[in-house]
């Protein structure tokens, strides 16, 4: 469904900052696919995501978007196609507009007309919504953002992200901002939407624990590179030892990332 | 230029017509024969002073803040609502009164020439839109730029003159001033017609936000990437935005040169600080997230700034201040403001830490 082939991406080319973030990338992420990505700081992994999503264009190779290349095609455009979570949670949301009005933005993706689409029919279908969070905002609906929490924020951009259905998620470090019982509520979440509605998802994860648990597919970036792709059975009975010493024989280097040792419990 | 005595013909038309005298008094006070002028009113027309002493005072205050009022809900959009502090606004204004000045005197109908007005500011703001999308200049800069222009494109569009006077000429008011003829006296008529006029725009504008591009719009001043992730073009709705802005902006200058009879080059000067000071203003007075009340703040704030500097400017003389000052005075309110609204929050911090512990 996605193909990336032989992506690199040079910031500051030709600069004393020369930086390659991404060396030769190829990836297929097939429908359905929930793949969590692994790896030190600096590795690429957002830079891969901004890539995918047109935040900036790779310096060689192609995207493609169900077979249809879409590597020059503007940020904006290709968001039809792609929802996507920051570390942040400020990114997702407007903070001075209501609840209500943030979830009519996000309804449908694409240009925006002059209909007055928020009634008292969508605000109930809203409500409805709302409920799956258990956070009882859907009693706080005129409320603004602003006023409620991290995690708040970010379970609402999660829900109005998969009421978008979009073809692909991308997931970056989305829990990482929140305090250690709302991280773990979002992810709970995250998960059970992306499995119970069929969504096509990647995420940015530190936690190798996490990364292992969830999804279907581990994949785990290294100095611009994509070092191990496992799926399937492999994944399904891998550990986090078993994740380290796979990564001791690809590399032949201690693992030294302190981050990527310490956040597994 | 023109003579002197040319402007204090001007003058006392405007006075038999009972038009407020603020608008000339702005006017000449750009001027560098201001004095000769000034010193000659009091001696030779008490009629002048009279109308400003009384009635015209208060009507002026409230048909001025309505008509600037719809410039301030221009300003509102671009300042507070998509955060893209524009100052085109200073060319777009005078722009509207050229425009609809030029074509009065060709002989256009009024309507027409208002329409045209609007789309001009509208042209104007996507201007600076453009510049800014497509050069990926600061919006500051951008209105600057256009501002600049627009100095330029106003005097040609006066057939290359830096002002044209419209006391000969039918304009939308003395239309409606003489369909409502003896029905209602004219000073009511004008007052009432910028208050449905106003409150036209203003409801207009509040279902405009409310619909999808609306909303979009809203979110865009706050939070760029949300709007990008949802699939909308933000430099097309940047252009919108601005666009929609400069052509509130620029009926807004349409209407005060109809109301007082000229349109003139040197009418934007300070216009960005007008709106700004009176959206502030309006902030004082209510909070709310609902865009019918803050559009509604948006006026009033607007009729509060004009009573500011009608006392200003009519007390002001007898401390010594000349309308000169009234550009000083309104800077100094918007700090007064700024400082003010940090005041606040300060406290608001304060006691939202002594909720805390
Ligand atoms: N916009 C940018 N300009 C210049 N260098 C960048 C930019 N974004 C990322 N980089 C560099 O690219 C490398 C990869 O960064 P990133 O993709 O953010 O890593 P990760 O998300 O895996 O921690 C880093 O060396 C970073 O400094
Ligand atoms: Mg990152």
């Amino acid at each position: 469904m996605i193909r990336l082939e032989n992506i690199t991406k040079v910031f500051n080319q030709g600069t004393v900052n020369e930086n390659t973030a991404l060396r030769g990338i190829n990836l297929r992420v097939k429908e359905g696919d929930f793949i969590t990505i692994v790896g030190s700081n600096g590795a690429g992994k957002t830079t891969l995501f901004n890539t995918i999503s047109g935040s900036f264009q790779p310096t060689t190779g192609d995207i493609f978007f169900n077979d249809k290349n879409v590597t020059r095609m503007p940020e904006y455009k290709r968001a039809q196609y792609l929802g996507r979570i920051f570390q942040d949670p400020l990114l997702g949301t407007a903070s001075n507009m209501s609840l209500e009005d943030n979830m009519m933005i996000c309804y449908k993706k694409g240009f925006k007309g002059l209909k007055i689409s928020l009634n008292s029919k969508m605000r109930e279908r809203f409500r409805e919504e709302l409920k799956a969070l258990d956070m009882g905002l859907e009693a706080r609906m005129e409320y603004n953002v602003q006023l409620f929490s991290g995690g708040q924020r970010q379970a609402l951009t999660l829900l109005m992200t998969v009421l978008s259905h979009p073809d692909l998620i991308l997931l970056d470090e989305h829990t990482a901002a929140l305090d250690p019982k709302n991280a773990a509520l979002i992810l709970e979440l995250t998960d059970k939407f992306i499995i119970d509605k069929k969504l096509t998802a990647m995420m940015i994860t530190h936690n190798m624990s996490h990364a292992i648990k969830y999804g279907n597919r581990i994949l785990m970036m290294h100095k611009g590179e994509i070092i191990l792709d496992i799926s399937g059975e492999e994944k399904k009975n891998l550990t986090v030892e078993g994740l380290v010493k796979k990564f001791y024989n690809v590399k032949h280097e201690e693992l030294t990332n302190d981050e990527l040792l310490m956040s597994h419990e | 230029m023109k003579s002197s005595g040319n402007f204090f013909h001007l003058l006392r038309q405007a006075a038999s017509r009972n038009y407020s005298l603020f608008f000339i008094d702005m006017f000449l006070s750009e001027r560098t024969h201001v004095y000769i002028i000034h010193s000659k009113i009091p001696a030779d027309s008490s009629a002048c002073d009279k109308i400003i002493k009384d009635r015209a005072m208060i009507e002026g205050i409230f048909v001025e803040g309505l008509i600037y009022g719809i410039m301030v809900l221009g300003v509102f959009i671009t300042f507070r609502i998509l955060d893209f502090p524009d100052l085109t606004v200073d060319g777009s204004f005078p722009l509207g009164a050229a425009i609809m000045a030029s074509l009065i005197i060709s002989g256009y109908n009024v309507f027409f020439a208002l329409a045209a007005a609007f789309l001009g500011g509208v042209a104007a703001g996507v201007v600076t839109a453009v510049i800014h999308n497509r050069l990926k200049v600061p919006n500051l800069l951008a209105g600057i730029l256009t501002m600049t222009m627009l100095w330029s494109v106003n005097i040609r569009i006066m057939g290359n003159r830096a002002n044209l006077p419209l006391l000969k000429n039918e304009t939308i008011l003395t239309d409606i001033v003489s369909w409502t003829e003896g029905i209602i006296p004219s000073d009511y008529t004008i007052l009432v017609f910028f208050f449905l006029v106003a409150m036209a725009i203003k409801f207009s504008m509040d279902l405009f936000f409310r619909t999808d591009m609306g909303l979009t719009l809203g979110a865009l001043g706050n939070n760029e990437q949300m709007v990008i992730s949802q699939g909308v073009n933000i430099n097309l709705m940047k252009a919108i935005g601005v666009g929609l802005s400069n052509g509130l902006v620029a009926v807004s200058g349409a209407f005060a040169a109809q109301y007082q009879g000229f349109a003139d080059v040197g009418l934007g000067t300070g216009i960005v600080v007008t709106g700004l000071a009176s959206v502030m203003i309006g902030e004082f007075i209510f909070t709310s997230n609902k865009i019918v009340v803050l559009t509604f703040r948006v006026i009033i704030g607007s009729i509060i700034y004009k009573a500011i500097m009608y006392l200003g400017r009519y007390y002001g003389y007898h401390i010594g201040l000349t309308p000169n000052d009234l550009k000083l005075l309104a800077g100094l309110l918007i700090i007064a403001c700024l400082m003010i609204a940090q005041g606040k929050k300060r406290n608001y911090f304060r006691r939202w830490k002594n909720d805390q512990a």
